[in-house]
C-alpha cells in the first residue's frame, strides 16, 4: 500500500449530520449547548459563579452563542490554582479517569473526565481517523506515550470507536516498534512528527521502508511545518494528517487536517473555537491570527469557558472540498509559549525547521536552536546535521553549505544566526515531543 | 592510480579524536600518514592507513562520520627542488589541488594530493619522470 492521489482519495465522513450542517443548524446547536453549559459551571463550580458573579454576569445573560465574549477566560493558571480537582462540575465519583499534561516542568496540568466525556473524546478521534481514510479493517500502530499523557490513549479510544485494530506499542525502543510494525503489517500509525522521521530514518537503515503496508499516518503534540509534512509523506511514501488537541480541552481529537491539508477541521460542535487578538483579545476575523480559545460545549467532568490554549493560529469558516462544514484553523507555527524573542524578533523553532526543509539537501531536518546572551546581546546559534550523502572532506565545501543556511535562516528570521554543522544522527531523537530550543540568557 | 584516503569529520569536542583513534587501534587499522585541518567550528582529519574500507566500516559502526576519497600518492626523491617540480606541472596542467600533506618512507618522501581530476595528475607526474603510489602505500613503512 501507498500514498493515494488527491484523484483516487475517496472520501469517508463518520458523522454527515454533525460535520456537514449548515452554519445556521451548527450556530443554533451551539447556542443551545453553551446556554446549558453556562447554567452548569455557574451552579456546580465555584470557580465560575464566583468570576461571573464579580461580572455582574448571570447564566440567563447568555442566550446565544454570540453572547460568548462576555463570558470570563480561563488560563492554565486558573487551573494550576484549583489543582487537581478544583474545576469538578460533578462529584468525584462520576470521575472515570483523569488524563494530564506532558508537560516537564512544575505540577502538571490534569484534566478529569465522565464516561460521557470519554464517548465524546472516543467519537471525536473516530472522526478524526476517519477522515485519515481508516475503517475497520485497518490496523493502526499507535505510538504515542501511554499514560497519562492524552496521545496514547486518545488514539487508542478512537481506533476502539472506529473499529480498527489498536497496537498500543506507546513511545521507545524503536528497533522493536519497526520489528512490530512490519510483523503486524500496521497500515497507519500514529506519533509525534519529530519521531515520525526518525522513524523513517530507521526503518530506511533498517531496508525494511518498502516491506511496511503503510498507507497513512496521524501526526501531531508539536508544532511542525507543512513541508515537514510533506518529507513524512514522502519518507513513508503514505498520507500523512495532522491531527491537534489539548488534554484540558479533551486531547488529541479536538481538530485535523483532511487530504485537503487546508487546516484542521475542528469538532465546533463539541469544542467552540475563538481566535482573539492577542493584545485585546477581541474577535479576530476569518484568516487572521490570534489566539486560539476553546469553550468545551458538552463537557461534563470538567468544562472550561473561554480556555486560552497559548496556541496562534487563525480560523475559515468557508466550507471544505471535502465536502465538512466544520471551520479550520491554520497549520501551527507555534504555541505563544515556544516563540522566543531574540533581539527583539520573534522566532518560532518551526522557521527554521521550514529552512532547512527548503534547503533542498544537504541537510537532514534535524537541528537544535541556543540561545545565548553574549556582552548583552542576543545569540542564536543554530546546530545543523549534515547529510551523510553529501559529507565532502573538503572544508570549502562544508563551507559554502553552512554560509548557505546562515543566509536562508538570514532571510528568513530577520536575524544574523550562527549556523554550527555537526555530524549526522547526533542531535538527539525524540521519542516524544521534540525539544528543539536551549535558552541559556539569564534575564532579570 | 589513485589511492584511497580515510576522511573523518571531528566535532570540536573534548575527546573525539582520541575517540577516534582508539576504534582504529582496536581494529588493527594501522596509520601510514595523517594530517589534520580544523576550523572554528570542527576538524577534519585525513589519513593513509593500511586498510581503508575496513577503517571507514569500524568507524560508522562506532557512529562516527567517515569517508573515502581519492588521492594521488606522489613519490618525491629526498632532493632540493623535487616537489616544486612536480607542483610546477601540476600548475602548468591546470589543475586546481584542494590540500596536500606529506609523510616520509627511507629512501624518499610521499605528498598525498587531493586535487579536482586525480587522474589528469598521475598522467601528468608520470609524464614528467614522477613515480606515484599505488595500493602498496597502504603498506609503506611497515615494520
Amino acid at each position: 500500500m501507498a500514498k493515494v492521489t488527491m484523484e483516487k482519495w475517496k472520501e469517508r465522513i463518520r458523522d454527515p449530520k454533525n460535520e456537514c450542517m449548515s452554519r445556521d443548524e451548527m450556530h443554533a446547536l451551539q447556542s443551545e449547548r453553551l446556554v446549558k453549559q453556562v447554567k452548569n459551571v455557574y451552579e456546580n463550580v465555584v470557580f465560575y459563579r464566583e468570576k461571573m458573579d464579580a461580572m455582574g454576569l448571570e447564566p440567563g445573560d447568555i442566550k446565544g452563542i454570540e453572547d460568548i465574549t462576555k463570558l470570563p477566560f480561563t488560563t492554565k493558571e486558573d487551573l494550576r490554582n484549583n489543582y487537581p480537582f478544583g474545576l469538578l462540575a460533578v462529584p468525584q465519583s462520576k470521575i472515570v479517569r483523569v488524563q494530564g499534561t506532558s508537560g516537564t516542568t512544575g505540577k502538571l496540568t490534569l484534566a478529569s473526565y465522565t464516561q460521557k466525556d470519554v464517548d465524546v473524546w472516543s467519537e471525536c478521534v473516530a472522526r478524526c481517523l476517519t477522515m485519515a481514510g481508516l475503517t475497520e479493517e485497518d490496523r493502526l500502530h499507535v505510538c504515542y506515550g501511554y499514560g497519562l499523557f492524552t496521545g496514547g490513549m486518545g488514539i487508542d479510544l478512537g481506533a476502539r470507536k472506529l473499529g480498527c485494530m489498536a497496537i498500543p506499542m506507546s513511545s521507545g525502543n524503536t528497533q522493536r516498534q519497526l520489528m512490530c510494525m512490519e510483523d503486524f503489517g500496521a497500515t497507519a500509525f500514529a506519533c509525534t512528527p519529530s519521531y515520525a522521521l526518525y522513524l523513517a530514518e530507521a526503518a530506511q537503515e533498517a531496508g525494511i521502508i518498502d516491506k511496511l503496508q503503510l498507507k497513512a499516518s496521524i501526526n501531531g503534540a508539536e508544532p511542525w511545518t507543512e513541508e515537514m509534512r510533506l518529507k513524512i509523506e514522502e519518507s513513508f511514501n503514505i498520507n500523512t494528517f495532522d491531527i491537534y488537541g489539548l488534554c484540558e480541552i479533551t486531547g488529541p481529537g479536538v481538530a485535523m487536517d483532511c487530504i485537503h491539508h487546508k487546516g484542521l477541521h475542528v469538532n465546533e460542535d463539541y469544542f467552540y473555537p475563538e481566535v482573539l487578538d492577542s493584545v485585546d483579545h477581541t474577535p479576530c476575523e476569518d484568516n487572521e491570527t490570534g489566539e486560539l480559545v476553546f469553550t468545551t460545549l458538552v463537557k461534563e467532568g470538567m468544562p472550561l469557558i473561554r480556555y486560552r490554549t497559548k496556541d496562534l493560529t487563525s480560523i475559515d469558516h468557508s466550507p471544505c472540498a471535502c465536502g465538512r462544514t466544520l471551520p479550520r484553523i491554520q497549520k501551527f507555527t507555534g504555541r505563544t509559549d515556544d516563540m522566543k524573542v531574540i533581539r527583539g524578533v520573534n522566532v518560532f523553532p518551526t522557521q527554521v525547521e521550514a529552512v532547512l526543509l527548503n534547503m533542498g539537501g544537504g541537510v537532514a531536518p534535524h537541528y537544535m536552536m541556543i540561545v545565548d546572551r553574549v556582552n548583552n546581546l542576543d545569540v542564536l546559534t543554530v546546530m545543523v546535521e549534515v547529510d551523510e550523502h553529501f559529507f565532502s572532506d573538503q572544508i570549502r565545501e562544508l563551507d559554502a553549505l553552512r554560509k548557505r543556511i546562515a543566509e536562508a535562516l538570514k532571510q528568513a528570521l530577520g536575524l544574523s544566526v550562527v549556523v554550527k554543522l555537526v555530524e549526522p544522527k547526533t542531535i538527539q531523537r525524540s521519542e516524544g515531543k521534540a525539544k528543539r530550543v536551549i535558552d541559556n540568557r539569564n534575564l532579570v | 592510480m589513485t589511492i584511497k584516503q580515510l576522511s573523518v569529520f571531528l566535532e570540536n569536542r573534548a575527546g573525539r579524536l582520541d575517540e577516534v583513534l582508539e576504534v582504529l587501534a582496536a581494529n588493527d587499522i594501522n596509520i601510514v600518514a595523517l594530517s589534520m585541518a580544523d576550523t572554528a567550528d570542527y576538524g577534519m582529519l585525513r589519513m593513509i592507513v593500511n586498510h581503508p574500507e575496513k577503517g571507514r566500516n569500524v568507524l560508522r559502526e562506532a557512529g562516527i562520520t567517515a569517508m573515502l576519497t581519492d588521492v594521488v600518492a606522489l613519490r618525491v626523491p629526498h632532493a632540493t627542488g623535487s616537489l616544486s617540480k612536480a607542483m610546477h606541472q601540476i600548475v602548468e596542467g591546470e589543475v586546481n589541488v584542494e590540500y596536500m600533506y606529506a609523510f616520509a618512507n627511507g629512501t624518499d618522501a610521499s605528498a598525498v594530493i587531493r586535487c579536482d581530476d586525480p587522474l589528469k595528475v598521475i598522467d601528468i607526474l608520470k609524464e614528467s619522470g614522477f613515480d606515484v603510489w599505488g595500493e602498496e602505500a597502504y603498506h609503506a613503512n611497515e615494520l
